[in-house]
């Protein structure tokens, strides 16, 4: 593996490099040949059969057996690429259950990363080298897409629901990220200091994702370019630092500040943690699993399944509980809903 | 049957002469205005969509121009995404979906019928000039601020940018009604108006072709025209139906949108292997390999371009099961697609080849178009895409079949018929020297995008880092070599108009059914209702002295 880029494709950052790149490869390769084969012979029979005075064409015959030919034989390599392709997009769609959970907020036009322990990094992306991390995208105004060229992945943060991807880095170092779903730009530039004018848009949505070591130098005695250099540990305790409770003066986690909701927005008078049946089902064990719906279809208990439960209670009931939850539209935020969704999956 | 359907064009005027050139038939500029007569209709559309092309490829110069450095080169951020939105809109909605069936297939179609005009001729001239008030709208658009959405209109973007989305969305809407009317019209002048002894069997593939464009603009486009006003509402009315503030689903416009525009891809393409495949035959002197084959390839993709919507949204969070059957259901279209490009190829094999500017025109499709659909290829497999979805790729990708496909087949069409529309030959050495411009430009401006976005360039960019300079200013360069070309090409026409040399009647020696009229046809196209005793392409039945003069059986059969 590589990472620098290849005439046609970026360097390889990502376990997804090698497969994607032999693939891209192979229909490139594919592609040539059959170009050169349509193409050549084209030429060649301009050349050959160009109009000659008093030489007629030959009558068209009837080629059945080369028509069948060509209308099926194509359909082999067509099912072969798309079983390659369709492999490689489900080894995409499915994270391992280990993986380190970023949660990813788009806006026009700068991303926010917030970190397991709380802590948030903005338009930089930070992630340790050779562990999976899963992104939670989501976007607070119009459609974004997290695109990682080095990675190989992309995936649109849509508003009103998350979507997500996964990746595990093989190097460290670091390597861009871009916006690719086109949203606009500012209407006028920032009139810099310098004179010059600094426009934002859909185009400067970009930044680095800085790969870390496991083990590296404190995240003090790196900066700038060399960010990614520090080890992981060390730059998530020190630098992505979880925020501080002014109440209590302790660092809370995302997760903790969901405990605090479930029990200062009374969740817990219809929700167990304990695993006992109350007026709503229990939230132990229960995300990650399939639970049966009281209109007899199941549902897979996932971020977008709490967030519509808690915004839209009636839709997807589960079987045997009544649709007696208020819903909690407006009276909860973005970030309390994400706090909330958090402490969920601790309790799975 | 036909005679008396069709005596209507022109009836209200002051006698026009029938039998003599639909050019001078009638005088003055309101004897154009309310003609009937799909010529003239024809070549009032021809007008307008060279007119929205240019203005289009204006727009392209500017994006092109802009991006020759990074950071601002002639304009600032939002202009610019105004100006990369007008040169799709423009050339989508004004120029290729209209171009080669409203104009060159409104002039042709009934002509290679046998037909003295389409089925209803009032309808036609109607879904004229809805078109012109569509344009009318878009270009207010254009003017009171323009858009900046992208062609595409993607909600909740498009719902909440403050450029004038709705004049543009009620612009196109109304620029549907246009196509509609138009496929309804030609759906059912093939139906209803062939001439005695032109079956199925031996309808030219051009007509073959604009059947299938027919079929979709019927069905595909009301869905388009539901989808703006939907848009409308919610921008006007704050209707709830793709905000997810407001409760609504911005994902779901991308299905409905995408419903219409992946058939949408299809009415673009298939209009142009409909000439393309009229250039091999005349220009081989050969029928074409499989004709059958290559007649049902563009049913079937007029049927497959109905499926394959999906996989505009790999990466927008549909479900992984329906990413599934979109990619399986993509794959099949480069079946009918390889079967027209192969049997095309094998169409030269052992004839007698003629290389005008048409049939390198035709050539060009074949090397571009089969460009194009390999392309295709790496972003039709699941995983492939991923990575390329939304990247220059996927503009090269398109402009390949866009532009090295269609624009190929519409000027291969354009010089072929021209001297059947305008009765005047043009400047054969002079229109060579066009195309290579136009072909070389053309690659110079596109295949460096396949490079740029697999190394991972997004689309819709005004700024790029550095290392993709070199990449944009070779494909600004190119631009300007294409437009040396379209210019010589302008040159070559207004010059041909100016003081062209009279048109034999039979210029290129073709048996195609269009060429059993005189040149240019008279007012009602045939004196007498031809009877078609032979296939388009029978060049074997003819001698050589009879492929310039006329199929000595065709002058039999339309004696009285």
């Amino acid at each position: 593996m590589n990472t620098e880029p290849t005439m046609q494709l970026p360097g390889q950052w990502s376990t997804f490099g090698v497969g994607y790149d032999w693939l891209f490869y192979f229909i490139y390769w594919l592609s040539v040949v059959l170009f050169v084969a349509v193409v050549g012979a084209a030429l060649y029979f301009v050349v050959k059969y160009r109009r000659r005075p008093g030489v007629k064409s030959e009558p068209t015959g009837h080629y059945l057996l080369l028509e069948i030919g060509w209308t099926v034989s194509p359909l082999i390599l067509l099912v072969m690429l798309f079983h390659w392709g369709f492999a490689g997009y489900v080894s995409l769609t499915a994270p391992p259950p280990d993986a380190l959970d970023i949660r990813v907020r788009a806006r026009k036009w700068s991303w926010d990363f917030e970190y397991p322990n709380g802590g948030h990094s903005q338009d930089e992306l930070h992630v340790p080298v050779g562990r999976p991390v899963r992104l939670i995208l989501s976007s607070e105004d119009v459609i974004h897409a997290m695109y990682i060229p080095g990675f190989r992945v992309k995936r649109d943060a849509v508003p009103g629901s998350y979507s997500t991807l996964w990746f595990e880095a093989t190097h460290v170092g670091r390597t861009r990220y871009f916006c690719a779903e086109y949203c606009g730009a500012a209407e006028q530039p920032v009139h810099e200091a310098d004179g010059t004018d600094r426009y934002t848009g859909h185009f400067s949505m970009n930044g680095w994702v800085n790969i870390h070591p496991v083990d590296g130098p404190a995240a003090e005695s790196v900066s700038g370019e060399n960010t990614w250099r520090s080890g992981w540990a060390s730059y998530l305790e020190n630098v992505l630092r979880a925020p501080i409770d002014p109440a209590t003066g302790h660092e809370v986690t995302p997760a903790q500040w969901g405990e605090l909701l479930y029990a200062r927005n009374q969740c817990n008078t219809c929700h167990s943690v304990n695993g006992s049946a109350m007026t709503g089902p229990t939230w132990q064990h229960m995300f990650g699993q399939n639970v049966d719906l009281a209109d007899g279809t199941h549902v897979l208990v996932d971020e977008n399944y709490v967030r519509e439960s808690i915004l839209q209670p009636a839709v997807k009931v589960v079987r045997g509980f009544n649709p007696v939850m208020p819903s909690y539209q407006g009276s909860l935020t973005d970030r309390q809903l994400d706090a909330l969704i958090a402490y969920i999956r601790t309790l799975r | 049957m036909a005679t008396e359907v069709a005596v209507a064009p022109g009836h209200h005027e002051d006698e026009p002469d029938h039998m003599a050139n639909y050019l001078i038939a009638a005088r003055g500029v309101k004897s154009w205005l309310v003609t009937l007569d799909h010529k003239r209709i024809g070549v009032m559309y021809l007008a307008s969509v060279i007119l929205a092309f240019f203005m289009g490829g204006m727009f392209a110069l500017l994006v092109r121009l802009e991006l020759l450095t990074p950071g601002r080169t002639i304009m600032g951020a939002a202009t610019y995404n105004r100006v990369f939105t007008l040169h799709g809109a423009v050339m989508v909605f004004l120029f290729i979906i209209p171009s080669i069936p409203a104009a060159m297939g409104n002039f042709i179609l009934p002509l290679m019928l046998g037909a003295k005009d389409v089925a209803f001729p009032r309808l036609n001239l109607l879904s004229f000039y809805i078109y012109v008030v569509g344009a009318l709208f878009s270009l207010f658009s254009i003017i009171s601020g323009a858009v900046d959405t992208g062609w595409t209109f993607y909600t909740p973007y498009s719902t909440t940018s403050s450029s004038s989305v709705v004049s543009m969305t009620l612009g196109v809407f109304i620029l549907g009604f246009s196509s509609i009317l138009t496929g309804l019209n030609f759906l059912v002048t093939i139906h209803k108006m062939r001439a005695p002894g032109l079956h199925w069997r031996r309808l030219p593939l051009f007509v073959w072709g604009m059947y299938a464009t027919s079929v979709m603009q019927v069905l595909a486009t009301p869905v388009l025209a539901i989808t703006l006003a939907l848009l409308a509402m919610e921008k006007v009315l704050g209707l709830g139906i793709f905000d997810a503030s407001l409760g609504g689903d911005p994902v779901l416009f991308q299905h409905f949108f995408w419903f219409y525009s992946h058939p949408a891809v299809y009415i673009m393409i298939v209009p142009g292997m409909a000439i393309v495949s009229e250039l091999f035959a005349t220009f081989s002197r050969r029928a074409i390999v499989g004709y059958f084959a290559v007649a049902m390839s563009s049913l079937g993709l007029a049927l497959l371009g109905f499926l394959v919507w999906g996989h505009h949204m790999f990466t927008s969070g549909q479900s992984e099961f329906s990413t599934m059957l979109f990619s399986a259901l993509t794959m099949l279209v480069a079946i009918p697609s390889g079967v027209k490009v192969f049997n095309w190829t094998l169409t030269l094999y052992k004839g007698s080849i003629w290389l005008t500017t048409p049939m390198l025109y035709a050539l060009s499709f074949l090397v571009l178009f089969t460009i194009g659909g390999l392309t295709g290829l790496f972003l039709g497999t699941l995983s492939t895409d991923i990575h390329l979805h939304d990247t220059y790729f996927v503009v090269a990708h398109f402009h390949y079949v866009m532009m090295g496909g269609t624009v190929m087949g519409f000027l291969g069409g354009l010089l072929y018929w021209w001297p059947k529309i305008t009765g005047k030959m043009y400047d054969e050495s002079l229109a060579k020297v066009s195309w290579f411009f136009v072909f070389v430009g053309f690659n110079a401006v596109f295949i460096v995008q396949f490079i740029m976005g697999s190394r991972g360039m997004p689309r819709r960019y005004y700024d790029y880092v550095p290392e993709f300079r070199p990449y944009h200013q070779f494909s600004t360069v190119g631009s300007w070599i294409l437009a040396v070309g379209f210019f010589i090409l302008a040159y070559v026409l207004v010059k041909s108009l100016r003081s062209g040399a009279k048109a034999p009647p039979n210029p290129w020696g073709s048996a195609g059914f269009e060429w059993n009229t005189a040149t240019p046809p008279i007012m009602q196209n045939f004196a007498v209702t031809p009877t078609i005793t032979r296939g388009p392409y029978d060049y074997h039945e003819a001698t050589e002295e009879e492929l310039w003069d006329g199929f000595p059986e065709d002058f039999k059969k339309s004696e009285p």
